[in-house]
């Protein structure tokens, strides 16, 4: 979790040189409930930083997943499809989907964990 | 529900002063004047109970009730069984409104369950929502579904499909920027060359309807072969009576299938309230407007009813639905799901069979005045085109005098169906009122 950068909508990246994986942290998880339904984008989709990407349904509500930076969408992970839970069993080692970058210079903009974790603190 | 509670004059003038104002118009000030009614509605004096009464059964007088029907072109005269309005006339269905709390509706929810069964099982679906307001409407919403899986701006819809339902839809999808591209007919069905000329890599959707306008069954496998590109979506319209006889949609590979059920538990009411049904696969069903009601089990183990999958209703994301459907026609539908299970599937299947044995009876009598032809040679189900000499509208007011309603007049929706008309005829019509219909339909 110290190689992952955060977006305070509570998605998790982890950077590999131009691509990356982004999925949704511990803590939304846990907020969120037991997920039963991920809406993915296709492949190709191209996003703007802050845009909605996907649909995380729970038994207790919808919300939006959104990009924490600028990208094309070049790979999904399909396993969620059949198996949403995947998402509360093992939040970190369960991407939701992988990107192209577009602009790196955005990742300054994001949070490490110490500061991720104080904004869960202060969400609490 | 409050009571009718009067207010005197002086009890107006006491709530005027507790609030500090001089008139009930002071209240409104804020409302501009030029929006305002300028004058007292023009509906006379008031009238006692009796009066009253006795006006409105007056106006009521006025309609021509009790015709024998031979018209069809979208709303039904099926027989509606005695115990149907009577079971939705009992007051927990009549007032209840939409079933947010499962703890106090399981009622409703179970209706609503039922009715879901049902129509699936009708269409041969996966899944049914809640229902809709009518067979137009859930059309549009069907073609706004597709538009939005497949995030492609074109619907294809045949000619075929009824006038109206094509209006309601050009509507919906002239404010959503969605293109609609008409496909011409051949022999009253859709054209097949003219489909294939007209979809492309842009089509979101391709819309027929079976029994269709004409009331000609269409070819549904035959469109669906023509439909190759596996992005595009199979909506077809269809009729629940029909599918006491013939395949299901679902069978031919329909993606969503829509109609009206008025033909179920809804008499004719000079155009609603209606029933629209959607159906739709297991693929694309969260993208389905409106509800879904599931069975599940309390904590008990009891079984019981909850509205599940409608994340994409207008009260949890209002801001995000992709429909305004929010309520939907609950005593309709409650109606049919009585209908249909006081029918049963052979019951169903005897009203399919008689309506389409009584119609082809119906046309060989016509056909022997020597004064009509058949118009499509074509198989259908409860309607058929004729084509005579004289003008329909000429010919339907003369009927109208022996207290017939006579087919529907087809050149003004289509005008190059001059002298047309559409004849339809249901299981309630008895032999000796055909006859006498192909009778006077002879002398004209």
């Amino acid at each position: 979790m110290e190689n992952l950068l955060y977006s305070k909508e509570h998605e998790w990246i982890k950077v590999e040189g131009n691509t990356a994986l982004v999925g949704i942290t511990d803590h939304a998880q846990k907020s969120l409930g037991e997920i039963v339904y991920v809406e993915l984008p296709e492949i190709d989709d191209e996003f703007e930083a802050a845009e909605a990407f996907g649909v995380i349904e729970s038994v207790k509500a919808a919300s939006d997943s959104y990009m924490p930076v600028s990208g094309k969408i070049i790979e999904i992970n399909e396993d969620l499809e059949d198996n949403p839970t995947l998402l509360n069993e093992d939040p970190y080692g369960t991407w939701i989907i992988k990107i192209e970058l577009s602009d790196k210079g955005e990742l300054d903009s994001l949070l490490d964990l110490s500061a991720y974790n104080e904004l869960c603190e202060e969400d609490n | 529900m409050f009571r009718y509670i009067p207010a005197t004059e002086e009890d107006r003038k006491e709530m005027l002063d507790v609030i500090g104002i001089n008139s009930v118009d002071e209240l409104f000030d804020d409302i501009p004047k030029n929006l305002k009614q300028s004058q007292p509605l023009n509906i006379g004096a008031p009238m006692s109970e009796i009066e009253l009464k006795k006006r409105i059964e007056e106006l009521g007088n006025k309609n021509l009730s009790n015709l024998i029907c031979f018209r069809g072109a979208g709303a039904y005269d099926h027989y509606i069984p005695a115990a149907v309005d009577h079971l939705i006339s009992r007051s927990e269905f009549y007032t209840a409104y939409t079933p947010y709390q499962p703890e106090i509706s399981q009622g409703t929810l179970q209706c609503i369950f039922e009715y879901q069964t049902m129509i699936a099982d009708l269409t041969g679906m996966f899944a049914s929502n809640a229902s809709m307001y009518d067979g137009a409407t859930a059309a549009a919403e069907a073609a706004m579904v597709a538009a939005t899986v497949t995030k492609r701006q074109e619907i294809v819809v045949s000619k075929s499909v009824n006038p109206e339902t094509r209006k309601v839809l050009k509507t919906y999808c002239k404010f959503r920027d969605i293109k609609v591209v008409e496909i011409e007919l051949d022999e009253g069905a859709t054209c097949i060359k003219d489909l294939k000329d007209k979809i492309s890599d842009k089509t979101a959707g391709v819309m027929v309807q079976s029994p269709n306008f004409f009331g000609i069954i269409e070819d549904l496998d035959e469109i669906r072969e023509n439909i190759i590109d596996k992005k595009t979506k199979y909506i077809v319209y269809t009729d629940l009576v029909a599918m006491g006889i013939l395949k299901t949609p679902g069978e031919s590979g329909a993606d969503i299938v829509i109609g009206d059920a008025q033909s179920f538990g809804t008499g004719l009411t000079y155009g609603g309230p209606y029933l629209g049904f959607m159906t739709i696969t297991k693929e694309l069903i969260r993208k389905m407007p409106g509800r879904i009601v599931g069975e599940s089990v309390d904590q008990d183990g009891k079984r019981c009813y909850v509205l599940t999958l409608q994340a994409r209703e207008q009260h949890i994301r209002r801001y995000k639905a992709t429909s305004n459907i929010c309520s939907n026609h609950a005593l309709n539908a409650l109606a049919a799901t009585i209908h249909m299970s006081l029918l049963g599937r052979v019951g169903l299947e005897k009203v399919a069979e008689q309506c389409y044995k009584k119609a082809n009876y119906t046309l060989r009598k016509i056909v022997e005045t020597d004064r009509y032809k058949l118009k499509f040679n074509r198989p259908f189900f409860r309607e058929f085109v004729i084509e005579g000499e004289e003008s329909p509208e000429i010919i339907n007011e003369k009927l109208l005098k022996d207290g017939i309603l006579g087919g529907y007049p087809l050149e003004k929706e289509y005008p190059e169906l001059k002298n047309t008309s559409l004849v339809c005829i249901t299981e309630k019509r008895s032999k000796l009122e055909i006859d006498s219909f192909v009778e006077r339909m002879g002398e004209i």
